[in-house]
Order: C-alpha cells, then sequence, then structure tokens
C-alpha cells in the first residue's frame, strides 16, 4: 500500500544485509522473521501498516553507523522509530527497507543540573527525563499526552507540544543541541550546551524534519525549575463560545496561563467516565487553566482568571486544591485520547491549528459535517495555541468506514488552512497528512522542501515517501480539488 | 508603508538574469555583523518594504513586513500593553524586523522569555530561483513541511530574502524589579548558578565590572517578595526602577562602559561572543568580561584569534565567534567539520542555487 520504492535501485538483498549486520549487532538484535517484526508494522496510527525488509536494534552509535554506511552503499531505505506512538505514520516501515529501532539508546547520559541541562540518548521516555531531574528540582517542560511512552528522539523529530506550550514553547524551544548522524553516517553536532550560535539555524530545522534529514543519537534539553506552586482552574461553560471568550480574555489581560486546555461535551463525558476527575458533565465546554509560578504570583493570578471566569459565564468553577487534585483533574484531560477511545472501536485523531478567534466557527463546521458524514466527533482543544484535536470516532470493521473518516479528517484540515491555520500543529505529516499538503503550500513550496531533503539526503533514502508529497501528488490533488468544486459550484446554480 | 515585493522579486529575476550578486540590505544597521558581501554585490534595499500587515493582540501574533523599523512595531504593540518578548537590539529603533531576524537576536531575557527565532511563526521570503514563497503561518504551532523560518535566524541573509515576518508576541510584565550585588567575578559566577535554579520571576541576570545585575518580573505581589527575600539572604540592593530599565537598555544596545571602553586596546576594537555551557568556572580572568544570560553567553574584547579562544569555548561545550569587527575579511567563526561545512553548502544552495545573496556574509567558503 506504501511502498515507496527508493529512488535508486537496491544492490543487497535481504539474507545478506541481515548477515552484514549481524557482523558488528547482536544477532537478537537483526530481526528478518515477519511475526518478530509484526510489532513494527505501524505506529500509533495502525490504519497505515508495512513489514519492513530487515529490523535492526543497535546498542551504540557506532553500529547505527554502520547500519547508515551499508545501507547507504546499497541504496536501501531506512525508516528510524522511536517508541512508535506517532499520529501520522511517521515511523511505518519501507517495505524495501531497515527499520532503525532507537529503542536501545533509553540511557539518561548526564543531569547537568548546575546547567540545568539533560544529555539524552534518543529512545528516553520523555516522561523519565522529568523524573530524574526531580531530585534536582528541575523538571523538562513540553509534556506531550503520551509522555509515559513516547521518546525525546520522536519528540525533537515531530517538534512534539504538550499541554504546557503556550508558556514554556514546543520541543524546538527546549532543546539546546543535537547530535545527528547523516544518511552517510557522518557525525554532526547543531547547537551547543550554550544558547544561540553563530550561523543559520540547523538545529531548528532538524526539529519536525520526521526521521527525513538524519538520525538523531543524542539529544541536550533545557530543564526549568520545577514552579514552587501550581494550581489548576477547571471551568464549565454554556457553550464553546463563551469558553473560547474567556481564553481571549485571560490572554487579552496579559496573563499567560502555564497550560489552557478546552474540552468539548463529548470529549468531557468520555474523559469523566474514564477519570472520574469531577468534571462538569452537563457543560458545553470545559476549560483547564493551569497557574504556575511563585505562590505570591499564583495566588493573584488565580484571583484574576476566577473573576474572569465568572464574568463570561462560567457555569461551574473549581480550583485544585492540592497537588492530588490538581493532577486529578489533569489526568481527565491527559487520557482523553484512550478516554474516547473506549466509545467505539476506532477513533481517528485530527491535528489542526487555527488562530484562536475562529475557534467557535471552526466547531460549528465541525458539528455540521459530523452529521453529514454520519460520524461521532469528540474535540479536545489546546485552546491557548490554538492546536484542534478532533477525535473522530468510527468502526474500522465496517466496509468502508475508514475511508470516510479519513475524507471527513482531510476536509477538517482544509478547514484549518482556509481560516488561517495548518494541517498539523504537532503529530507531523508522516504518510498521512501527504494529501493535505498541498492545500497549505503551492508546488514552489513543496519543490524548495525537496530541495532541502536533497541536501541532507540525495540518493533519498531516509524515510522515503514521507512527510513532503511528490509534486505528481500534488497535482492529482488539486485537479480533484477543482472536480469537487465544480460539482458543488454546479449544485449551487441548479 | 507600501509593498514593494513585486519589486524585490524583479530585482532578484535581474540579478538571476544577469549573474549578478545582491547584498540584501536593511537600515544598515549591523554592517559590524559578520563579514562584508562580496564587494561587486548590487544593493537590495528592504528598508522601504515595510508596515504591520496584522496584528491581532488576541491571538499574540504580530506580522509585519521585513523592513518594518523595530520603534514601530513597539509602539503598536505598546498600545495594547505587549512587546516582542525576545527584546532584540533596537540600533535606536531603527533596527528592522528583517535584519534582527537574520542576525538572531535576542536581549538579556533570552534564557527565560527565548530569541526571536523562538518567537517566529512564519515567513515569507524570496529564494534564488526568484520565487516567492511562504512557510510557516500566524499560529502558534505548525509542523507541515520543514522548519524553512526558524533556518533563517542567523543566516545573514544568505538563505533567501526575508518579505514579511509573523512573530508571537507576549503582555507586558505587570511589575520589575532590578537587584545588583557588588562581587567579583567569581562570586558572582557562584550566586548566579544559586539563584538560576530558583523558582522566583528571573528574567535577567548580568554580571560586568564588578557587579551582578539580577531582573525579577511578574506579578507585584511576586516581585515584592522575590526583592524581600534575596535582599535578606543575599544581600542584594534594590535600585530605582529608571535605574533599572537604563541597565538592561544599555546592555541590549552595547552602551555600557564595558562597550565603550574596552580595555587596554586602542584602535578598533574586536568584540567576542562565547555560547557556552553557563556552569562554566571563569577563565581567561585577567580579562574585562561581561557575563550574560546568566552564563551562558560570554564578551571579551580585543586581539584574539578564533582558534585560541575556540580551544576555550569547546572545552565548556560551546562555541565562539568573533562578533563585531571592522574588518570585514575577517572569518567570524571557525566550522572546520568537513561534514558540517557540507551540509551547509548543500543548504544554501537549495535555497540559493546560483548564490547570489549576500556571498561571503556569513563564511568566506558560502
Ligand atoms: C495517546 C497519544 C497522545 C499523544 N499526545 C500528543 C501530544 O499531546 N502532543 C504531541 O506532540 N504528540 C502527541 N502524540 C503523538 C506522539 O506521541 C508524538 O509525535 C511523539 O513525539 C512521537 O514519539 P515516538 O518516540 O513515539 O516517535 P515514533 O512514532 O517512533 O516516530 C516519530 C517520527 O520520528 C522519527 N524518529 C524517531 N526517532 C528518531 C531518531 N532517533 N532519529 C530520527 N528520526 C527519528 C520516525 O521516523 C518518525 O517519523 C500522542 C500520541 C498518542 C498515541
Amino acid at each position: 500500500m506504501t511502498g515507496n520504492a527508493p529512488t535508486t535501485d537496491i544492490a543487497i538483498t535481504q539474507q545478506d544485509l541481515a548477515a552484514a549486520f549481524r557482523r558488528f549487532i547482536d544477532a537478537e538484535y537483526v530481526i528478518s522473521d515477519a511475526e518478530t517484526q509484526r510489532v513494527y508494522e505501524c505506529d500509533g496510527l495502525a490504519a497505515y501498516c508495512e513489514m519492513p525488509m530487515l529490523t535492526v536494534l543497535p546498542e551504540n552509535t557506532e553500529q547505527v553507523q554502520q547500519v547508515l554506511q551499508l545501507c547507504h552503499q546499497h541504496n536501501v531505505p531506512v525508516v528510524a522509530r522511536g517508541a512508535g506512538t506517532g499520529l501520522c505514520a511517521g515511523a511505518t516501515p519501507n517495505q524495501y527497507g531497515v527499520l532503525l529501532s532507537m529503542a536501545k539508546f533509553s540511557e539518561i547520559l548526564e543531569i547537568d543540573s548546575a546547567a540545568r541541562l539533560a544529555r539524552l540518548q534518543p529512545g528516553v521516555r520523555n516522561l523519565a527525563i522529568s523524573e530524574a531531574a526531580a531530585e534536582y528540582g528541575l523538571y523538562y517542560a513540553p509534556d506531550p499526552s503520551s509522555q509515559i511512552a513516547c521518546s525525546i528522539g520522536g519528540n525533537v523529530s515531530e517538534n512534539a507540544g504538550g499541554v504546557h506550550c503556550l508558556k514554556y514553547g514546543l520541543t524546538v524551544h527546549n532543546v539546546v543541541q543535537v547530535k545527528l548522524l547523516t544518511v552517510e553516517g557522518e557525525a554532526l553536532t547543531l547547537g551547543n550546551e550554550g544558547l544561540d550560535g553563530y550561523g543559520a539555524d540547523l538545529l531548528a530545522l532538524i526539529h519536525g524534519s520526521e526521521g527525513l534529514l538524519g538520525i538523531i543519537t543524542e539529544i541536550t534539553v533545557r530543564l526549568l525549575p520545577t514552579p514552587e506552586c501550581a494550581q489548576v482552574i477547571l471551568a464549565g461553560f454554556a457553550s464553546v463560545k463563551a469558553a473560547g471568550d474567556a481564553v481571549g480574555e485571560v490572554i487579552a489581560r496579559g496573563i499567560i496561563p502555564g497550560g489552557m486546555e478546552m474540552m468539548d461535551s463529548f470529549a468531557i463525558e468520555a474523559a469523566e467516565a474514564f477519570a472520574q476527575a469531577g468534571y462538569p458533565v452537563a457543560a458545553e465546554a470545559l476549560l483547564l487553566c493551569e497557574l504556575d509560578g511563585s505562590v505570591e504570583e499564583v495566588a493573584e493570578y488565580v484571583d484574576s482568571v476566577t473573576a474572569i471566569f465568572n464574568e463570561l459565564g462560567a457555569t461551574s468553577i473549581r480550583v485544585s486544591q492540592s497537588e492530588a487534585e490538581r493532577l486529578l483533574l489533569w489526568k481527565g484531560r491527559k487520557s482523553a485520547f484512550p478516554a474516547v477511545g473506549r466509545l467505539s472501536p476506532d477513533y481517528y485523531c485530527m491535528d489542526g491549528t487555527i488562530p484562536r478567534g475562529q475557534l467557535a466557527h471552526v466547531l460549528t463546521e465541525i458539528n455540521r459535517m459530523s452529521t453529514e458524514y454520519g460520524l461521532r466527533v469528540a474535540n479536545v482543544f489546546h485552546a491557548g495555541d490554538g492546536n484542534l484535536h478532533p477525535l473522530i470516532l468510527f468502526d474500522s470493521s465496517i466496509d468502508g468506514e475508514f475511508e470516510k473518516t479519513e475524507e471527513f479528517g482531510g476536509r477538517i484540515l482544509e478547514l484549518c488552512v482556509a481560516v488561517g491555520g495548518n494541517i498539523t500543529g504537532e503529530h507531523g505529516v508522516g504518510l498521512e497528512k501527504l494529501r493535505q499538503m498541498p492545500a497549505q503550500f503551492n508546488d514552489a513550496e513543496i519543490s524548495q522542501f525537496h530541495a532541502l531533503k536533497f541536501a541532507f539526503d540525495p540518493k533519498g533514502t531516509l524515510n522515503p515517501g514521507k512527510g513532503i508529497p511528490t509534486l505528481k501528488r500534488c497535482q492529482e490533488y488539486r485537479t480533484l480539488k477543482q472536480n469537487a468544486d465544480a460539482v458543488q459550484g454546479g449544485h449551487k446554480h441548479a | 508603508m507600501p509593498d514593494i515585493s513585486t519589486q524585490l522579486l524583479e530585482q532578484v529575476q535581474t540579478a538571476l538574469a544577469e549573474h549578478s550578486t545582491l547584498d540584501i540590505r536593511g537600515n544598515r544597521t549591523k554592517t559590524a555583523l559578520g563579514r562584508a558581501s562580496a564587494a561587486d554585490s548590487v544593493p537590495l534595499d528592504l528598508h522601504a518594504h515595510s508596515g504591520i500587515v496584522n496584528y491581532e493582540p488576541g491571538e499574540l501574533v504580530m506580522t509585519a513586513r521585513a523592513g518594518t523599523t523595530l520603534a514601530e512595531i513597539d509602539a503598536a504593540l505598546a498600545e495594547h500593553g505587549q512587546m516582542l518578548a525576545c527584546d532584540p537590539r533596537r540600533f535606536g529603533g531603527q533596527a528592522t524586523l528583517g535584519g534582527s531576524l537574520a542576525t538572531h537576536q535576542s536581549g538579556p531575557a533570552r534564557p527565560w522569555y527565548g530569541s526571536l527565532r523562538d518567537h517566529v511563526l512564519g515567513v515569507r521570503l524570496i529564494n534564488g530561483r526568484g520565487e516567492h514563497l511562504r512557510f510557516g503561518g500566524q499560529v502558534m504551532k505548525n509542523v507541515a513541511g520543514y522548519d524553512v523560518s526558524r533556518l533563517q535566524a542567523g543566516a545573514m541573509g544568505t538563505l533567501g530574502v526575508l518579505t514579511e515576518i509573523s512573530v508571537k508576541v507576549l503582555p507586558q510584565p505587570d511589575y520589575s524589579q532590578t537587584l545588583i550585588k557588588t562581587c567579583d567575578i567569581f562570586d558572582g559566577h557562584t550566586l548566579s548558578q544559586q539563584l538560576a535554579s530558583s523558582t522566583k520571576p528571573l528574567t535577567g541576570m548580568t554580571w560586568v565590572d564588578d557587579t551582578l545585575y539580577l531582573r525579577l518580573q511578574g506579578s507585584q505581589q511576586a516581585v515584592a517578595a522575590s526583592t524581600r527575600q534575596w535582599q535578606e539572604a543575599y544581600q542584594t540592593t534594590a535600585i530605582e526602577p529608571e535605574q533599572g530599565t537604563q541597565f538592561w537598555q544599555q546592555l541590549r544596545e552595547h552602551e555600557l562602559d564595558f562597550h565603550r571602553q574596552p580595555a587596554g586596546h586602542s584602535g578598533s576594537p574586536k568584540l567576542w561572543r562565547f555560547s557556552i555551557n553557563p556552569r562554566t568556572g571563569p577563565f581567561l580572568t585577567g580579562e574585562r568580561w561581561l557575563v550574560n544570560w546568566g552564563g551562558a553567553q560570554r564578551w571579551i574584547s580585543g586581539e584574539y584569534d578564533l582558534e585560541t579562544l575556540g580551544e576555550h569555548a569547546q572545552a565548556s561545550g560551546g562555541e565562539v565567534c568573533l562578533y563585531e569587527s571592522s574588518d570585514g575579511t575577517e572569518e567570524r567563526m571557525l566550522m572546520t567539520h568537513p561534514a558540517l561545512r557540507r551540509i551547509q553548502q548543500n543548504v544554501k544552495a537549495a535555497l540559493d542555487p546560483r548564490g547570489i545573496f549576500n556571498p561571503g556574509r556569513l563564511f568566506s567558503w558560502l
């Protein structure tokens, strides 16, 4: 289905390549049988499955280097894999290629507490960083909801976000250095242990590059002092619009909360059934607003935000009174995806970003399309930074339902672009959103991306066929769109 | 406030047709930064391409043409109690947004608020094929395609002509207080390390000329409480607000005594910038230092060379560059790693295949 062949011919058989790998990698970690490779056939987006030719789990950088050299020599595609929690089919294997699992790279190399830096292997789990830093009163700020499982290498490759990103930034804002192996196996160091070096910002370019530009072997992240105090305010509202206005007002009053999340009624219900956090199930929308900082600052801003929420018609307000209560209130939000997942055989998570002011309009449109397609949708929303996660519920055992879901999802993303936003805020393009890329970029822009890919990977063997669509595919998309628009236009005039 | 992007595009196409190179210019406030472009380059003037295109205070986003001055941007943001949190060097307000991004400027609060690169959301740029392209956008998050916008930070115009930039803006802090303590560089370093890990609302930490300067910003109560605590615990002194504002401004603008009277070297002073691990203890202690960003950025001036200073920088997990010099022919940073050089050249070729933009401005070999 997704077999993106490399541009040049592969010059080695599976058997020979496996034998070559076994000369320097523990035989157990060179996997060639289908059964054992099955666990790698997809990432978090299970609709895209593919079996790799070979899977390797190298244990050190020299081994990765040798894997890359061999693959480069024989034109074999290489797909890196972190924890496989990605939601865009970025880590989906290539049938002609090697799946390079970075799972063995799980060591925290150094917590430099005086400099507030952590040096990490790429397979370290996101949450493990904060756990290790805690004894120094430090933590790692970007906290994707998948943080128990996802790897820091995957976070850099997708430029992952989380509920605290409005105030503390995305992965790209919290990484100072990355060590990378080029497709030829050469080692590069981008960035440094200080801040802002001389020259073009290649470190930024690597963020969100989805394993298309190089293999990340080490990452140095910044750690922040754990705030003295954090409290979360849970507020219910009678409409999504009222909740959206409340978010706008908090920001207009000059307050940047540590986190600002919104859920719609369906998501509230699902999360409450899952986490029993005491969410206002009768509300049409819920806001979780976290304030963190010094004790005095939190006290002052909790009062201000509570007042704003009251003024703007909150139907219920609850302020966490203990750390346990704060974590409980977040638990509902952080488990929203699996919670919604329980209500349906399958769900499909979208990731568009919009200007916040467009929220009510976009949600109204999504609800309209939900009726049109006959598919239910729950919405969770990083409200502070406009990143929307509609979760479409479907049943893949029903013929054609996934295709229908994908079409619906695609229309949501096109809507996001139309109101001034984009097709992905934090989950990436992978295979999944190739189709919508031409909605956001024209052919010259797409060509520019290909040229940048070529700068790092002239033979195109790193994660081929992901991230950037071919121009041919863009043409097809535009033709299809034109036809569809013509049909729609025809209906209107009829 | 005209949009002259059509003319700019024509000029680029002409350069391509005539095989000439272009020297991209804003308001020419940063000619001492980086090397000089090849002498026969034709000026491409951006300063007339100015004006704020869109500003949505509620969305925390501003989009302006690259030639817009920071003075104009500051004025518009101040009306809504907002600011460019990355606090780029203003050059009397004449610095342009495009030039600030191309040289990757950020002020004293950089470790806490982020740099200009951190706040960039999207750009429009003309590449070396004469195409006017758009990357990123006007929303906080975007991971579709490679991050061409942030790549521009520090590229000094070698990767394209920035024509329009969208940045995240932030509310101004309610309240500020500057604290000082007289101490030598060693004590200053020790105290900085201690305070940097504190949970107080710190937004500035600089040591220069035997004084450590600390800035607290945030809600009035938080700043007042932290001020009291630090006065008692570390015998710091709170200074008058105007004095504090003046210090941070002079620091940002390179207008302190440190910058005006580089010790011991007459003639044309060279200013060197270290970006290193902030925990690094003082070195070359005979020199007059300015230690900024809690130790992550350090400055000296004088007749050094990149090799000698480079060894110190490398030992401290970082790098050094010749930040300012009147000699436009000198290399500003050593980049000897062959693969890294090749990648830089390839990236340049990807955006500017014929090498028409600012040849030699960043590196002699680029
Ligand atoms: C329940 C759930 C909730 C989620 N919530 C969030 C959220 O709040 N915010 C968010 O941003 N994301 C979220 N995600 C998506 C996902 O967790 C992130 O994209 C994460 O960063 C992926 O990390 P990973 O280690 O699983 O990477 P993988 O899925 O294994 O890989 C992701 C991409 O990175 C590449 N890659 C991995 N490692 C390397 C390496 N060492 N070198 C080069 N390339 C590499 C792969 O080739 C692939 O293209 C969620 C996912 C799930 C399932």
